[in-house]
């Protein structure tokens, strides 16, 4: 019987031919953390008397959702977290150097690693075929002393994508539209697996914004194959050599398969408080909005950043919508500004912030003040998520907040584009 | 055995209703921070849990961030597990990871302030109130080595590494 991509990836992980609903011990390529989970995981590392991390193992830590810190408290817990990579030799990603998911898909994860984060969205990573998966600070730190962690082997669900995306949609609009379909916790326990020749329409940005969501419909994993997209990618960020190519086999068997033709989606948000509270925008379309966010590691790329800067060019943003903007790390600030896009957000009004996650959980940089309306290209609109339980959070493409900058109420961006 | 008070609550419980992203600052700071468990979900919650109390909540409870210290916040507050109809993954392992247990059973016959009893080793709920028995689904038996060491350190520690 043949093998989905999990199985295979998971097979090669714990030594042995598994398939779903196996529990094994399987060996840890990259686990990470950042500075909001990190100081409890090397506070249970350092419980565990653990002194040195697995050597089979790299070790991440980034400083990233407090970019840079805003008070004494999170200063603290970030020199923790400095002083155990130096202990350690953990490679250190410190404030400004971009969002955790950002850097593992620029910089460390490759097609067939296991990763473990201690962040819910390193799902990202499945987009290199990575089986990705988020877990706490206890579990993410026995992994990176012991190299390993406990997996069950997910069911699949294959989702068969053909054909192409219309002008002004994206992949993002893809994700909201499958978690609409399938509720906040349609996929838990269960690996999403992105399939069909529709995946060629997918860029990796793309696909990194899709597996960072596939976690909104409760998945642990969110895999896209290793094809020429993945190389493609890998060496324009210097790392061919991490290429390898890794498919599902024909016969591979899922728990179901959902096919969705590219050219029907439409621009798509999430509407308070859930993620798959989802409407088409021309559904949604005037509701005022206070504050538009465009960043994180579900929208901070450069795609992303060029995408809005074509929109605002030329444009103001609407005199009562703020603009805030966040590249997902240096690197896409570097290129944005080479590309002239930083600069004509700026002159479009744009708040630029340096590259973090700040505004997306509430932490700091743009909390929303009472029955004040967000629309973010974030990943997660929860009820306080932005900081104040009494305002709204809309998720939506990065094109879509662009138009709704302009016109200062939620707008279909084939309407300016 | 463990009794205590049922405190419900709905479907879709995410974290941040559990433990805001607006109080990261207080995460080393825990007796603190605990002091904000649920306020999102019922402000009233810290106030009024005691010591052996229940969290009795629809589906997918604990769905959204991988923050351990929503599970931790619960279990500082004296809660002695959580009933659920369904539990987000990350929040399921965390909770076992930190020795809370979790209870997958149709809790729509439990009403908020039912006292309960509950027996974790036969997984068997009363619901001394109304008076019927529930009895929780089984989980995986790795998860419950972690939870009947106290935990995954405890685990680790007992057993020298994973153990299947």
């Amino acid at each position: 019987m043949g093998k989905t991509l999990a199985e295979k990836i998971l097979s090669a992980k714990s030594g042995d031919n598994v398939k779903a609903g196996n529990i094994i011990i399987a060996n840890v390529d990259l686990a990470f953390v950042q500075d909001t989970t990190g100081p409890l995981a090397v506070r249970q590392f350092r419980a565990a008397r653990f002194t040195r991390t697995a050597a089979n193992a790299r070790v991440a830590v980034f400083l990233d959702h407090a970019s840079p810190s805003p008070n004494a408290a999170l200063s603290d817990d970030q020199a923790l977290l400095r002083e155990f990579a130096q202990q350690t030799g953990a490679t250190i990603s410190d404030a400004g150097d971009g969002v955790c998911h950002q850097i593992v898909a620029e910089s460390l994860a490759k097609p067939g690693d296991l990763v473990i984060g201690a962040d819910s969205h390193t799902t990202t990573a499945g987009a290199l075929g990575a089986f990705a998966c988020g877990m706490g600070s206890t579990d993410t730190a026995v992994a990176m002393a012991l190299g390993q962690t406990w997996l069950r082997v997910p069911e699949s669900i294959l989702i068969a994508l053909s054909g192409a995306f219309s002008p002004g949609v994206y992949a993002k609009d893809l994700i909201l539209y499958l978690i609409g379909l399938l509720g906040a916790d349609g996929a838990t326990y269960k690996a999403l697996e992105f399939g069909g020749e529709g995946v060629m329409s997918l860029g990796m940005s793309g696909r990194l914004t899709v597996s960072n969501m596939a976690v909104e419909a409760g998945a642990k994993a969110g895999l896209f194959p290793a094809d020429e997209a993945t190389r493609y990618y890998l060496a324009s960020q210097g790392r061919v050599g991490s290429y390898r190519r890794i498919q599902p086999d024909e016969d591979a068997v899922y728990e179901r398969t959902i096919e969705i033709w590219l050219g029907d989606i439409q621009p798509m948000v999430a509407r308070p408080h859930t993620v798959d509270n989802v409407a088409p925008v021309k559904d949604v379309s005037g509701i005022k909005i206070h504050q538009v966010f465009i960043g994180t590691c579900t929208n901070g790329r450069l795609e992303d950043m060029a995408v809005v800067a074509r929109i605002l060019s030329g444009k103001k943003r609407h005199p009562r919508t703020r603009l805030i903007i966040a590249p997902a790390s240096r690197e896409v600030l570097q290129a944005s500004i080479r590309g002239g896009y930083i600069q004509t957000m700026i002159d479009a009004g744009a708040i630029i912030l340096p590259p973090g996650c700040g505004p997306c959980l509430g932490l700091h940089q743009g909390i929303l003040g009472d029955d004040e309306s967000c629309l973010s290209t974030a990943n997660r609109n929860f009820e306080g998520r932005m900081g104040n339980p009494d305002a709204y959070v809309y998720l939506a493409s990065p094109a879509t907040a662009a138009a709704t900058a302009i016109t200062g109420h939620i707008t279909d961006p084939r309407e300016v584009i | 055995m463990l009794t205590g008070r049922a405190f419900k609550f709905g479907d879709d419980i995410s974290t941040d209703h559990i433990i805001p992203g607006r109080y990261a600052h207080l995460r080393s700071n825990l007796p603190v921070l605990a002091a904000h468990v649920m306020e999102d979900a019922d402000p009233s919650f810290a106030g009024r849990v005691k010591p052996g109390d229940f969290i009795v909540a629809g589906s997918n409870f604990g769905l959204g961030s991988s923050r351990e210290h929503a599970p931790l916040v619960i279990k500082m507050a004296g809660v002695s597990a959580v009933l659920a109809k369904t539990v987000a993954r990350i929040f399921f392992r965390n909770a076992i990871n930190l020795g809370l247990p979790i209870l997958l059973c149709d809790t729509d016959r439990i009403a908020d302030g039912d006292q309960l009893e509950v027996d974790l080793t036969s997984g068997t709920i009363r619901d001394l109130t109304n008076g019927e028995s529930l009895t929780s689904g089984r989980i995986p038996q790795a998860m419950l080595d972690i939870l009947n060491d106290g935990g995954l350190l405890p685990y680790i520690n007992k057993r020298g590494g994973f153990r299947l």
